[in-house]
């Protein structure tokens, strides 16, 4: 709809944040009224929990043209359901470490723990994802991982 | 067919500022499945909500969406709003473009595109709700209180006054925590063990009230309304239920070089002993590792001359399981290690303190019985210098970047108890800056500067080191702009104070979140500060947050109205975003139960038709809603996908990142 | 492996005539020499066509989800590394263990068919192994093959061994193997993401989608396959976008992490020849050097690593940077 064709525009990655309701969504949140700024490309969404997060979502987002995913929960030992973020650590680990097998820069893949009170974090760590992802570029490896004539 | 509505909230300026709410309303208008789209100054308002309502039965809605604040301050608000127009609650989804929006950027146009992207999101995201109804699950009418100090001894007694069963669970042998150590109080210089003795008491006597002293919570089990909490009752060789407090033993114990940890550890106790003249519950406690009978088999002096019987050197710990509606969170604070603040030489010299083992050494029943002597030498001092904020707003990465919040006060407090008790005693107060915000409290310090005479320095401290026996204190004066140096007889560190180091494994047990300085994370700052985003745990006193006691006592009975408020219902909804199998698609493989913190997912051997009249034995999954937590674990772990959750379903996620990243 | 054979044989007409099983699982001659295939034996005349060869490379466990639910006990014969597989799917309910009958056999490494024709030979009419050497009979005469060469690539480099606790065996003694089954996947590691990303899309675009890895892999075993499950979100509908056909690979691989015994058979069925192990393997690899070595299927109990954790867990952001131990 609001397609815009400039030439030459820079770069701005489109960047998925999938933040746990309990801390992580809760850090943004205080981030935001704290009015700690982070580019606007960074879009969250909530879930209850770090592991609800299903590596088919972050491939998703890939596959739909996603530059980076990052993925934030509470602090290890800290999870509001127990052990949560337990199981996210080792499935996160797994996964990036695949997706880079499979050639996808590890840049674009981040798990990062924020808790409610880390307002100031939550803004750092995005300012500096986004830094990152900005520097890779624009992502065409997982939406072209089975054609052969990619562009 | 969809009816979707779609609100846009200014926030007054909030939003409105940086997001152009009105196109954005606009362009929802073409969204496809979008029948209306309207923006207001302040949807949460009563006529805000009123448009909702109105507009959900004028145009037959299926969901809404509201572009506004973060779905944690209003989601709430918003569903009640939809329930009362007669739309399912759960048709709701908030697009938050206030905290994850327009208070992040500035420029307007990048705003805007990003209010519609997120609103869309929503807008995917509700087209996929489905209606769900909350259960219901009983209240059990009894609350534990975690830590015996003057939080939670207030938040047990208001709790009980309103006539529910409270236990209060004490790690040491007595009540009373800190405030029981402290001397005087400010800003009216009462006497701390007069006004807290009674509350003590009180607990004591309350017939709702049991106090598990000598206690520590082991585990943790359930939710709000139904916890299920295993304590383990320490052993303390003494039967409670027995024991007078006549103290003969403690007379009698040849072993009394145990270190008062009471007194801050300035003098020695019984190995067996009552750990102050008021404790509660006024029973000995036996100092395993100190004493003889427990370490060589040898002794026993202490059994011999019980007159009631009441020394078993058998008891061992043991464990009781209870039920509670809700918990209140009052684990206090410590004053933190100096070991890594050299400068001050607190390690090196007996006669650099901090200002709790002042509270000891100027108090009654401390180890001077209340004279003012050097710990190294017993004399009187004559000057003494005051250094504020050791440790506190020190962002050298040595101490703790908050501020502890009660120094300044207590130092104004010493200074002056010391200038009119000893009126030829000399105070120097090294200071960065005083704060004294709350009712009488720059009087207070006021006093001490204009009325007692108390000489403070705007300045740092660099050094503090012994010189042929006096401590020369070496800082900045900032006004005077010169390096002076005081020669001391004692030096008192105003010690920053952290959470007491079992608040971590309090939180773990509860699921409580923690902050970076292992501060209990409240629910929400300003609105919701006495509570923990866990359902049903509440939070009191310094574990949440450094502060005083009036500001403590406040708390706790804040915490015991939030408390009394939740056990008066006979029942709770519970959360129906919970998981859900499909029996269809389910393997029967376990591996989702492997990873359930709840234990809430079991298996059922079900009948299948297959067709052709043939049927199929196959072992399901089944979620019990009333123990799901709805965190989503299993959701991942199962390959085929059969497990999903409710609210937070897989289409629904997917939907999400379709719409982000729909370019 | 005659005398294998015969002893197989044997024991499934013994099992079968005394009535203590219902159903034998093993192979059926076919065609060739080289396409005998798994079958299921419920009388002592149909095993006529029984047979166990060289080219008896597939994994029967399988079979038992659907069998073991049957009416009467099923015996199977199981290659070492087919107990893997038997017991992941015990472990995870599938295979009703009271309702199997197992006799483990020996394996000796099985041939391909594939490597063998591309060694230039054509219409095989039999072989022969003596040692390393396989003699090959052909219309064209007698070729003699070097074993290694032309066995099945998940056969070079496995070390497997028996696993199913109160089995019958009937095998050879063998010697252990040295054999590094990573050595692929740390070659791949050792490459640049460009250098990956090139070798992967070359590999993956010849994938014809033809489910057939899907279909012959125990640890892939769902009563209905994410992929045909409508709320998963990913569901292929036609003319869709494609996701799931550019990332069936990836979320096959994911799903069967911490599960995957490393059987090998989807390589081995994959008609384009795609190294799919290769995948399988960088999971096993990760798990192995992050949360200490695990052989999916070794016990029928416990949790797998996906299912279970410790506080210390490597972080992901270390993993990724190559600071996790």
């Amino acid at each position: 709809m609001q397609e815009v064709t400039t030439e030459k525009k820079e770069f701005t990655p489109n960047i998925v944040a999938f933040c746990c309701n309990w801390c992580s969504y809760a850090g943004a949140d205080l981030a935001g009224s704290s009015r700690l700024t982070y580019p606007a490309n960074v879009k969250i969404i909530r879930v209850p929990c770090s592991c609800r997060v299903n590596p088919m979502f972050i491939l998703k987002a890939f596959q739909q043209g996603a530059d980076g995913v990052i993925l934030c929960g509470c602090h290890p030992g800290d999870c509001h359901y127990v052990t949560g973020n337990y199981y996210t650590r080792r499935r996160m680990s797994l996964l990036f470490s695949f997706l880079s097998y499979m050639g996808i820069e590890k840049e674009r893949t981040r798990v990062e723990w924020v808790s409610a009170a880390e307002g100031a974090r939550f803004s750092a760590v995005m300012n500096d994802f986004v830094k990152t992802v900005t520097e890779l570029g624009e992502n065409k490896r997982l939406t072209d991982l089975r054609i052969k004539e990619g562009k | 067919m969809q009816r979707i509505g779609v609100f846009i909230c200014w926030c007054g300026s909030n939003i409105a500022a940086t997001v152009d709410v009105v196109k954005v309303a606009e362009v929802m208008k073409n969204e496809p499945g979008v029948v209306f789209s309207a923006n207001y100054q302040y949807m949460c308002s009563e006529n805000g909500q009123q448009l909702i309502k109105q507009a959900i039965k004028e145009h037959n809605l299926t969901g809404i969406v509201v572009g506004s604040c973060s779905p944690r301050m209003h989601e709430a608000t918003f569903r009640k709003t939809a329930e009362a127009a007669g739309l399912n609650p759960y048709m709701v989804e908030i697009a938050n473009i206030r905290e994850h929006c327009s208070w992040i950027h500035k420029d307007m146009d990048e705003a805007t595109e990003k209010a519609i992207i997120l609103v869309r999101t929503a807008i995917a995201k509700v087209k996929l709700n489905a209606p769900l109804t909350a259960g219901e699950s009983p209240v059990v009418k009894r609350a534990l209180v975690i830590g015996g100090g003057i939080a939670g001894i207030q938040a047990a007694l208001d709790i009980a006054d309103a006539g529910f069963e409270v236990d209060i669970v004490e790690k040491n042998a007595t009540i009373g925590g800190r405030m029981a150590q402290l001397d005087k109080t400010f800003p009216t210089l009462d006497c701390s063990a007069c006004i807290l003795t009674p509350k003590m008491v009180d607990c004591a006597q309350h017939e709702k009230i049991d106090i598990l002293s000598y206690s520590e919570v082991e585990d943790v089990k359930g939710f709000v309304g139904n916890f299920n909490v295993k304590i383990r009752r320490k052993a303390r060789y003494v039967d409670e239920t027995k024991c007078t407090g006549c103290k003969v033993c403690m007379d009698k114990c040849p072993s009394k070089k145990g270190l008062n940890a009471f007194n801050m550890n300035l003098n020695t106790r019984p190995a067996i002993h009552i750990p102050f003249a008021q404790a509660i519950p006024n029973v000995a406690v036996i100092d395993p590792e100190q004493c003889i009978k427990l370490k060589t088999g040898k002794c026993g002096i202490c059994q011999k001359f019980c007159g009631v019987g009441a020394i078993d050197y058998e008891q061992k710990d043991t464990f009781i399981e209870r039920q509670y509606g809700a918990i209140v969170v009052a684990t206090g604070f410590k004053p933190i290690a100096l070991d890594a603040f050299n400068e001050y030489g607190y390690a090196d010299n007996k006669d650099v303190i901090t200002s709790l083992e002042l509270e000891r050494l100027m108090n009654a029943a401390g180890p001077t019985n209340g004279v003012l002597l050097r710990p190294s030498d017993g004399t009187h001092p004559k000057v003494i210098t005051f250094i504020q904020c050791v440790g506190s707003r020190d962002s050298s990465g040595c101490g703790k970047p908050y501020c502890s919040k009660i120094c300044c006060m207590y130092t104004a407090k010493h200074a002056m108890l010391l200038r009119e008790k000893y009126p030829d005693t000399e105070v120097h107060v090294f200071y960065i800056d005083v704060r004294t915000p709350g009712k009488n409290y720059d009087e207070f310090y006021r006093r001490a500067v204009e009325q007692y005479g108390v000489d403070y320095i705007k300045g740092m401290v660099g050094k503090v080191y012994n010189e042929n026996g006096k401590l020369m204190v070496q800082g900045s004066n900032l006004i005077d702009n010169e390096q002076i140096t005081i020669e001391s007889d004692l030096v008192v560190l105003a010690t920053a104070i952290e959470p007491e180091p079992s608040v971590r494994k309090v939180a773990t047990l509860l699921t409580a979140s923690i902050d970076t300085n292992n501060f209990l994370t409240e629910s929400h700052a300003k609105l919701r500060p006495v509570e923990s985003p866990t359902a049903g745990v509440y939070l009191a006193g310094v574990c949440q947050g450094p502060k005083d006691i009036p500001e403590t006592v406040s708390q706790a009975s804040a915490c015991a109205a939030k408390v009394i408020g939740l056990l008066v219902k006979d029942k709770l909804k519970t959360n129906p975003c919970v998981a859900i199998p499909d029996e269809m698609m389910c393997n029967g493989c376990s591996q989702c139960a492997n990873v359930c913190a709840y234990g809430a997912i079991t298996y059922v051997d079900k009948e299948f038709r297959l067709g052709g009249g043939k049927t199929e034995v196959r072992r399901v999954a089944s979620v019990n809603p009333a123990v799901c937590q709805g965190c989503g674990a299993c959701t991942v772990t199962c390959p085929s996908g059969a497990m999903d959750l409710k609210g937070f379903s897989s289409k629904q996620i997917m939907s999400e990142v379709e719409a982000i990243c729909k370019k | 492996m005659k005398d294998v054979e015969m002893k197989m044989l044997e024991r499934a007409k013994a099992l079968l005539e005394s009535g203590e099983v219902a159903r034998v699982i093993g192979w059926k001659k076919g065609d060739f020499c080289f396409d005998p295939a798994p079958a299921s034996f419920e009388t002592v005349e149909e095993l006529d066509n029984f047979v166990y060869d060289y080219f008896c490379g597939a994994n029967l466990s399988k079979y038992l989800i659907q069998m073991s639910k049957k009416e009467g006990k099923t015996a199977v014969f199981l290659k070492p590394c087919d107990t893997y597989s038997f017991n992941q799917l015990v472990k995870e309910h599938r295979i009703k263990r009271e309702n199997v009958y197992v006799i483990a056999v020996e394996c000796m490494a099985k041939l391909d068919i594939e490597k063998i024709k591309a060694k230039g030979i054509s219409m095989v009419e039999s072989v022969e192994v003596v040692g390393k050497e396989v003699k090959v009979t052909s219309a064209y005469g007698v070729e003699t093959l070097y074993k290694p060469d032309v066995v099945l690539t998940k056969c070079a480099t496995c070390t497997k061994t028996h696993q199913v606790k109160d089995e019958e065996i009937i095998l050879h003694e063998r010697p252990a193997r040295d054999v590094d089954r990573f050595e692929e996947v740390a070659k791949l590691e050792a490459m640049t993401a460009d250098e990956r990303f090139a070798f992967w899309r070359e590999q993956l675009s010849k994938c014809i989608r033809c489910n057939a890895c899907r279909n012959v892999c125990p640890a892939c075993s769902c009563v209905k396959c994410v992929f045909d499950n409508p709320a998963s979100g990913i569901a292929a509908k036609a003319n869709d976008d494609k996701f799931e056909e550019q990332l069936f690979h990836v979320i096959r691989a994911f799903h069967v992490a911490g599960r995957c015994t490393d059987c090998g058979e989807c390589s081995r069925v994959c008609p384009q020849n795609i190294p799919l192990h290769l995948l399988n393997r960088k999971f096993i690899k990760d798990i192995d050097n992050l949360y200490g070595e695990y052989q999916a299927g070794e016990t029928d109990e416990g949790k797998t690593p996906l299912t279970s954790y410790t506080e210390g867990d490597a972080e992901p952001n270390d993993v990724m940077n190559g600071e996790a131990k």
